[in-house]
């Protein structure tokens, strides 16, 4: 059940110009969290912008005695509201409603995970890494971005024992090109009897990319959709993708219908989205 | 303390209402809100059949508003009455269902099923959605279109029937009034502006459907004064809405004319807005020494002006 906390702001942690990691005091959110969750945080105290601001639980943080006591969030400066949120100082109170959301369900030995990440599409994969870890998956990130100065806290994943595999467009870290590329060798060189699920939060065109190349290559991928949400709870209707109500192979044929991305997802099964019909940004 | 309120048979114990389009079908606040607690809960507008509703983008935020052009997704009533209702009437809510239609007979034939069932407690007739091409605002943009539509669904049921009203007519105490002629019981009004936003970057509509309505705070003191003008036309209870945010706003409402007020928008801001509302509505009262607050309905003192706003 989702909590609605007025929640103190622990530390404002500046990753660059336009990227900054956010720490709030909310231990019960903390403690009802699950990979891939995500809250809504309202952004300004008066009325400008109105409406709370969805993101992804980036870590989940612990005291001394390892209980849960606050999230983070993975901000990205876009608009207004997360303008607002790479300039708040330490102390300062902000609504943070959650955790909400379908989350991701990680997966068991033998069977390895494969996390793709497109820019702030970073933001949900620490949970998840963390609950593979837990439970001994091997895991892999993917991690993806225009240039080398934008690939943020790939210590955190290396500190739970993640594989990296980085890719910039500019060529000035790791792979030269889109995160896709070193994905689909990764693909093609993997043997079939060896089972490998993916999962992916980025740009709409580079999920639909990864999600093709997974039914290319007979994978199981789920994606974590971003749209624009007014209420996170499923009142208002405004954050609809196109799905297909099954999954799986054959569902090409069933019928879609708006659903809403932040009670029946953000994680989908990649085979029930019709990419033609989801927002490019 | 007596919050309490009735409109035609049916008593509500507070007057605080959750606006249809904005609070799904009840359910989904279910596990957060005591919908027993809530004056009454409006659900989504319901057709006969299920509609998928306009693609996105469905919102775009203004200046303490919003526009939203969702184009009523809806699961329609047959579904609603087997797959929402028995949780709506376990919880206690009191059910008040806004009832859409293209043609007049649907509005009847909705309307009749619903009179069927247990746990209906009253009908809000959308004739004022601003983002569907048929039916629905062609009803609500014309006097008799109002009053033919509400004289028929009248005839059909008996539960309490509230057409929902568009601010974007002229004289909106007409429309009012025309309701009431024709048998309504209360009136809810506004629904949404037609309003339009348009990114200039791209020279886009930033709505799929072009254009939509507008919600929030921002448009509060325009649907104030409609909520006024309505009070002055109609003797039925007047159900008031428009941006409420907090308890001086359902109290401005109340005054200015409303018996009872719908909060849509802040509920997304705060979907634990309820309980602010009520204790708020409560401390006014107490402080006030009021013992009903349907005493305060319609009770601005027009023969005075406030002075003291400069300093407030």
């Amino acid at each position: 059940m989702p909590v609605d906390i007025d929640a103190a702001v622990i530390a404002n942690r500046r990753l660059s110009a336009d990227y900054n990691i956010l720490a709030f005091d909310a231990p019960e959110i903390a403690a009802a969290a699950r990979p891939g969750q995500f809250v809504m945080i309202k952004t300004s105290g008066g009325q400008d912008p109105l409406l709370r601001r969805p993101f992804s639980i980036f870590e989940i943080l612990r005291g001394a005695d390892s209980r849960p006591t606050g999230v983070s969030i993975f901000n990205k400066r876009i608009g207004l509201g997360t303008t607002l949120l790479s300039s708040v100082e330490p102390g300062m109170r902000l609504p943070v409603l959650g955790p909400l959301g379908r989350p991701f369900e990680p997966i068991d030995p033998p069977a390895e995970a494969w996390m793709i990440a497109g820019g702030v599409g970073l933001a949900p994969f620490i949970t998840l890494a963390s609950a593979l870890a837990a439970r001994g998956t091997r895991a892999t990130l993917f991690y993806g971005a225009r240039r080398a100065d934008e690939l943020h806290c790939v210590d955190l994943f290396e500190a739970l024992g993640v594989t990296l595999v980085l890719a910039t467009e500019d060529g000035s870290r790791g792979v030269h090109g889109r995160v896709t590329l070193p994905l689909g060798a990764a693909l093609a060189a993997r043997p079939l009897g060896s089972p490998v699920k993916l999962f992916v939060c980025g740009p709409t065109p580079m999920m639909r990319a990864c999600a093709d190349l997974a039914g290319a290559h007979g994978r199981a991928c789920d994606v974590s959709l971003e749209q624009v949400m007014g209420c996170g709870l499923g009142g208002c209707y405004s954050c609809v993708v196109l799905a297909r109500p099954s999954v799986g192979p054959g569902s090409e044929g069933s019928k879609p219908h708006h659903t809403r991305t932040c009670v029946d997802g953000p994680v989908f099964d990649a085979t029930r989205i019709v990419w033609e019909a989801v927002a490019g940004h | 303390m007596d919050l309490s309120l009735t409109v035609g048979a049916l008593r509500l114990a507070n007057p605080l209402i959750a606006a249809s389009g904005c609070f799904g079908y009840g359910v989904e606040y279910a596990d957060i809100v005591d919908l027993s607690a809530l004056g009454g809960v409006a659900v989504k507008g319901l057709f006969i059949a299920e509609r998928e509703g306009h693609p996105p983008p469905r919102i775009v935020e203004t200046p303490s508003g919003m526009l939203n052009a969702i184009g009523l997704q809806g699961i329609g009533v047959h579904r609603f009455i087997k797959e929402r209702l028995p949780e709506l009437r376990e919880r206690r809510a009191t059910v008040i269902v806004n009832v859409c239609g293209t043609t007049l007979d649907e509005y009847v034939e909705i309307s009749r099923i619903l009179s069927d069932h247990e746990g209906v407690h009253a009908i809000e007739l959308n004739i004022s959605c601003p983002n569907i091409k048929e039916g629905g605002i062609t009803f609500g943009c014309s006097l008799p279109g109002t009053h033919g539509v509400v004289s028929a669904v009248r005839k059909a049921t008996s539960l309490p029937l509230i057409p929902k009203l568009t601010p974007n007519v002229t004289d909106v105490a007409s429309f009012a009034k025309a309701a009431e002629d024709a048998g309504a019981d209360a009136v809810s009004l506004v629904n949404t502006f037609l309003a339009m936003a348009i990114d200039v970057h791209t020279r886009r509509p930033k709505l799929s459907n072009i254009v939509g309505g507008l919600s929030g705070p921002a448009i509060r003191p325009i649907a104030v004064r409609m909520v006024y003008e309505c009070r002055r036309a109609v003797k039925i209870p007047v159900i008031g809405m428009g941006g409420i945010a907090t308890a001086d706003d359902v109290l401005e409402f109340m005054i200015a004319g409303a018996n009872a007020v719908q909060v849509g928008t802040m509920n997304f801001v705060d979907p634990f807005i309820w309980t602010k509302l009520l204790d708020g509505l409560r401390g006014y009262m107490a402080r006030h020494g009021i013992a009903r607050l349907q005493e305060i309905v319609g009770s601005v003192d027009t023969t005075k002006r406030e002075t003291a706003w400069i300093s407030s």
